[in-house]
């Protein structure tokens, strides 16, 4: 065997020890020693993942960048990891994200700085590898430490109900993770005692476990992206948490759920996946429209874009349970697309809560006046937000929607709703917030936005349009693994 | 008359521990007022040596002496060591505590030995009498230490408590044992097993002794509903005895439940199993529902020992060397989680200011970020959150849970876990995102320093490697059975 660049290892270990780095530096007597090993490290994390686009092969739907090392033998775990052109797109996403979300805290956070770089630094790393673990044992191991930084995060730097947000958010997504401990275990047994994600694929299951499988599962995942009814921790947490736990909270860990759709449930119980199929559309669907209606009555902008952020995911839960080509490469182009709108809308209400410390809807109007170069960002991504054609809301929401058709009209038909209330909902409170008189002294002090949040908006300003204009760089490395998972799914396992 | 003496080595650091006993008490006489730490200093050197011995003698073959009534092999040995190793860092975590409270004697030092002795016996024990003899040597020094402050109401009261439940526990084993004695004609572990296999027994009378058997176990465990002296005892004792009775001894009852009920009463497996069931099942409901009511850490860490004991019996369970291999990692991980957390407790105790309350916890991170870190690294495992050692225990023992079939089990426990990880929870949220209410700095001596440190890096290391410790559990075990 050749030796082959551990590349998947440096991006995953690179931000954790660059993050352990940042802790190092202790109190905040050494913060902007802190703030610059943050950026470097989130900014390498970027680098070293770009050859995972380069080198990959995208017309094969095999792992790549494959390394497999013993981890305990006792329970047969190894360190495998890899990916395919479903976990590609979201670690580049991932590590895409993290340096905007160093940069965002960077004169916000004035307090325990060092904890909070390195907590987000620590979270990358290991959600890259949630993204490319290979053996379910490594993958839980991951999974489950992701917790553990965004509980900080969103316990230390979140609002004033940070507390109840936190313990809430830790144990609504623990109850889901435990049942599919116990699934992977159950798996293990049946599987002759390995933990391997691909021999799971592989492995036949008669239909009753299969169903109890793919709950527990669904708890897991479904907590994590969130589906409706299981959603109500995200509004909580995303109101109470720092402007840039709220952005890894939806452009990434909310794809934490909907990875594991793809890498689990469809591929290891294909028969009580089309089984239930019926349960999950109806599932999304009710999230794309009751969460849709929800979205519209709230006061407060960051519990809008929590309640969109969940309608939106309801799309890509629609999209993978239509088993059709356009349905899931939509759902995961909607995913990307989710990462970048849904990141910039909350580093949008950010920059406002940063100058007013509000975030109600109520308090703002007539911020155009004030803030004319933020006010046309928010605006392209308000249009995203509700999927203006152009823009990579669009895209992904568009092939759901074709994908939908192929099944079922009323599918389609009310998949479609969202193109009405999500602009509703986005554009009104755009509405209230920018147009109008100056609403208040407070709005009337307000000035425009500094170079950094300039840059950091472009970035995903240019995101956003790039995949909305051209999306075939994304849909062209996922297009066979996702026809290969497709083929999959269709051949029973029974 | 020929009079063949036994063969003593086998039981080499036994006799050894107990003369240094002697030479503890001894010293510590002469040494006068001035001269404290010549016990301390001299019970160190006591466990170093047993270790020596204990490690130089190891082999995997068993050895058997005094006609059968003890016995040494891989498994006796592994937990001697670690027995060795915890009750040192119990006197090194307490060593400021009790000297501050005026208990650095040479009482507490002999008490703590001869409560190790018992360990080691209970460890060693292939006769019902050298197990019971065993225990109650561990019992009464215990009983003792809990008291050791005199002028202390809430300690007397718990030590009364502790001795009467005690001495009831000890009174249900012996009748237990008299029953199986009574059904086989032998007290014997290993002619035991032989006679039960052969079915020349009285199955009616067997079952009704190990009724009483398990009774007994459940008490010196405190699994519930044999628990209720656990948080009084937790409570009141002073912490540095507290950490004492939560850490080795549960290596010792590890050992007592596997002579007992492994070695000796293997054949009835059918019949303890659903016993074990029963007492895990209710052991993780009442201890981790209870645990989210208290307010006194100490009495907390007691309901969530008797959590972690329920546990600990559903690796018995599968009654393989699979799961009794996950049910000695699972206690050796949990005592190493004990250890830490008591030590952190004790920490924050200063100059007569008993650390009792979980909101002596709060703001600890401002007032020290290290010891936070390590508190939280071991409350997440407390939790059984990965990479942490506490999540591949329970790992290992939910491998073994529904490798024997019960997967409703594993469900039901890791539901229990669940409602854990809020009160595991709640002390991370006071650490953490609470202000402190004193800003009086924590300044541990630099032994305890280094061993705390040393501990909470374990909890991380060991669970992002776990395969040493988990190999070496299957190891004792697959050589001892």
């Amino acid at each position: 065997m050749s030796f082959e660049f551990p590349l998947l290892s440096l991006i995953i270990w690179l931000p954790i020890v660059f993050g352990v780095a940042v802790f190092a530096t202790g109190s905040d007597h050494n913060a902007q020693i802190a703030r610059w090993i943050a950026l470097a490290g989130s900014a390498l994390g970027l680098l070293v993942a770009i050859p995972l686009y380069t080198g990959f092969d995208s017309a094969t739907s095999a792992m790549q960048f494959v390394e497999n090392y013993v981890w305990f033998e006792r329970f047969n775990v190894n360190y495998h990891v890899g990916v395919d052109g479903i976990s590609m797109p979201l670690i580049l996403l991932n590590c895409f994200i993290t340096p905007l979300v160093v940069v965002a805290g960077w004169e916000v956070i004035k307090q325990r700085v060092s904890q909070y770089m390195g907590a987000f630094l620590v979270m990358s790393g290991i959600v890259n590898g949630v993204f490319s673990s290979l053996d379910a044992m490594l993958f839980y191991v991951f999974w489950e430490a992701s917790l553990i930084p965004m509980f900080l995060i969103i316990g230390i730097w979140g609002g004033p109900n940070r507390v109840y947000a936190a313990i809430k958010f830790f144990l609504y997504t623990l109850l889901g993770s435990l049942l599919m401990l116990i699934a992977f275990i159950y798996l293990y047994q049946t599987s002759g005692g390995s933990f391997s994600i691909q021999d799971y694929h592989q492995l036949e299951i008669p239909l009753t476990p299969q169903i109890l499988i793919f709950i527990a599962f669904l708890l897991a995942f479904a907590v994590k992206v969130p589906m409706w009814p299981v959603h109500t921790w995200l509004p909580d947490a995303h109101v109470e948490a720092p402007t840039g736990g709220s952005v890894v909270l939806a452009a990434i860990l909310l794809k934490l759920g909907g990875y594991g759709f793809l890498r689990f449930s469809l591929p290891i119980v294909p028969d009580a996946s089309n089984y239930l199929a019926g349960m999950m559309i109806a599932l999304s669907l009710i999230a794309v429209v009751y969460i849709g209606l929800i979205a519209l009555m709230q006061a407060d902008m960051k519990k809008l874009i929590a309640y969109s952020s969940v309608a939106h995911m309801g799309f890509v839960t629609l999209g993978f349970f239509l088993f059709n080509a356009y349905g899931v490469e939509g759902a995961m182009v909607q995913m990307i697309s989710h990462g970048f709108i849904s990141g910039a809308m909350f580093l949008c209400v950010g920059v406002l809560y940063d100058r007013l410390h509000s975030r109600q809807i109520a308090d703002y109007g007539g911020v155009v006046n004030k803030m004319p170069v933020f006010a046309a960002f928010f605006m392209l991504f308000a249009m995203a937000n509700a999927g203006l054609p152009g823009t990579s809301g669009f895209v992904g929401e568009f092939m759901v929607i074709m994908g939908s058709m192929k099944i079922n009209f009323w599918y389609a038909f009310l998949a479609a709703t969202t193109l009405i209330f999500g602009a509703a909902y986005t554009l009104w409170m755009y509405k209230r917030v920018i147009f109008g008189a100056v609403a208040s002294p407070a709005v009337e002090g307000l000035e425009d936005i500094s170079k950094r949040e300039f840059v950091l908006l472009a970035i995903l300003a240019i995101a956003v349009l790039w995949l909305g204009v051209y999306p075939y760089p994304l849909t062209e490395v996922m297009h066979t693994t996702i026809d290969h998972l497709l083929i999959h799914v269709s051949s029973s396992k029974l | 008359m020929n009079f063949i003496p036994p063969d003593f080595a086998p039981a080499s650091s036994e006799i050894f521990m107990l003369i240094m006993v002697c030479v503890v008490m001894l010293a510590d006489l002469t040494a006068g007022e001035n001269r404290r730490y010549v016990a301390y200093l001299l019970t160190q050197v006591t466990l170093l040596g047993c270790a020596l011995l204990t490690f130089l003698s190891f082999s995997t073959e068993t050895s058997q002496t005094f006609s059968g009534m003890f016995v040494d092999d891989a498994m006796a040995d592994i937990l001697k060591l670690m027995v060795y190793g915890t009750v040192s860092a119990v006197l090194i975590y307490s060593h400021a505590y009790i000297s501050d409270r005026g208990m650095l004697r040479g009482e507490f030092f002999s008490l703590v030995l001869f409560a190790t002795l018992g360990m080691m016996v209970m460890i060693s024990a292939s006769h019902f009498l050298t197990l019971y003899i065993g225990l109650e040597l561990l019992s009464l020094s215990l009983y003792a230490l809990v008291a050791l402050r005199r002028d202390s109401v809430v300690a007397t009261e718990a030590a009364m408590k502790f001795f009467v439940l005690g001495a009831l526990a000890s009174g249900f084993l012996l009748y237990g044992m008299s029953m199986v004695y009574g059904a086989t004609g032998t007290l014997h572990v290993s002619q035991l097993a032989q006679i039960i296999q052969s079915e020349a027994s009285s199955r009616e009378v067997l079952v009704v002794g190990l009724v009483f058997i398990v009774a007994g176990i459940g008490f010196k465990l405190s699994a519930v509903p044999f628990h209720m002296w656990a948080p009084d005892v937790y409570q009141g004792a002073p912490t540095a005895v507290t950490l004492f009775i939560g850490s080795a001894p549960k290596l010792a009852a590890f050992g007592f439940v596997m002579r007992l009920l492994v070695e000796g009463m293997g054949e009835m497996v059918a019949d303890w199993q659903g016993m074990l069931v029963i007492l895990a099942v209710m052991s993780m409901a009442v201890g981790n529902l209870a645990a989210i009511a208290q307010t006194n850490i100490k009495r907390m860490l007691a309901y969530s020992t008797i959590s972690h004991m329920g546990f600990l019996l559903l690796g018995f369970i599968s009654a393989d060397s699979n799961g009794y291999s996950s049910a000695l990692f699972y206690v050796i991980a949990y005592v190493l989680m004990t250890l830490g957390t008591f030590a952190v407790i004790m920490l924050l105790c200063r100059n007569g200011f008993e650390a009792e309350n979980i909101n002596d916890f709060k703001g600890l991170s401002k007032r020290n970020s290290w010891y936070a870190f390590i508190t939280l690294l071991l409350m997440f495992s407390l939790a059984g959150i990965p990479p942490m050692i506490g999540f591949y225990a329970k790992l290992a023992v939910l491998q073994a849970v529904v490798n024997a079939g019960y997967i409703w089990l594993a469900v039901a426990a890791v539901l229990f876990s669940l409602i854990g990880a809020f009160y595991y929870l709640r002390i991370i949220k006071l650490m953490y995102f609470d202000e402190p209410e004193t800003d009086e700095p924590i300044l541990p001596n630099s032994d305890v320093r280094i061993l705390l440190s040393a501990n909470g890096f374990a909890v991380l290391a060991l669970g992002i490697f776990p395969q040493a410790l988990m190999g070496l559990s299957l190891y004792a075990i697959q050589n001892s059975m």
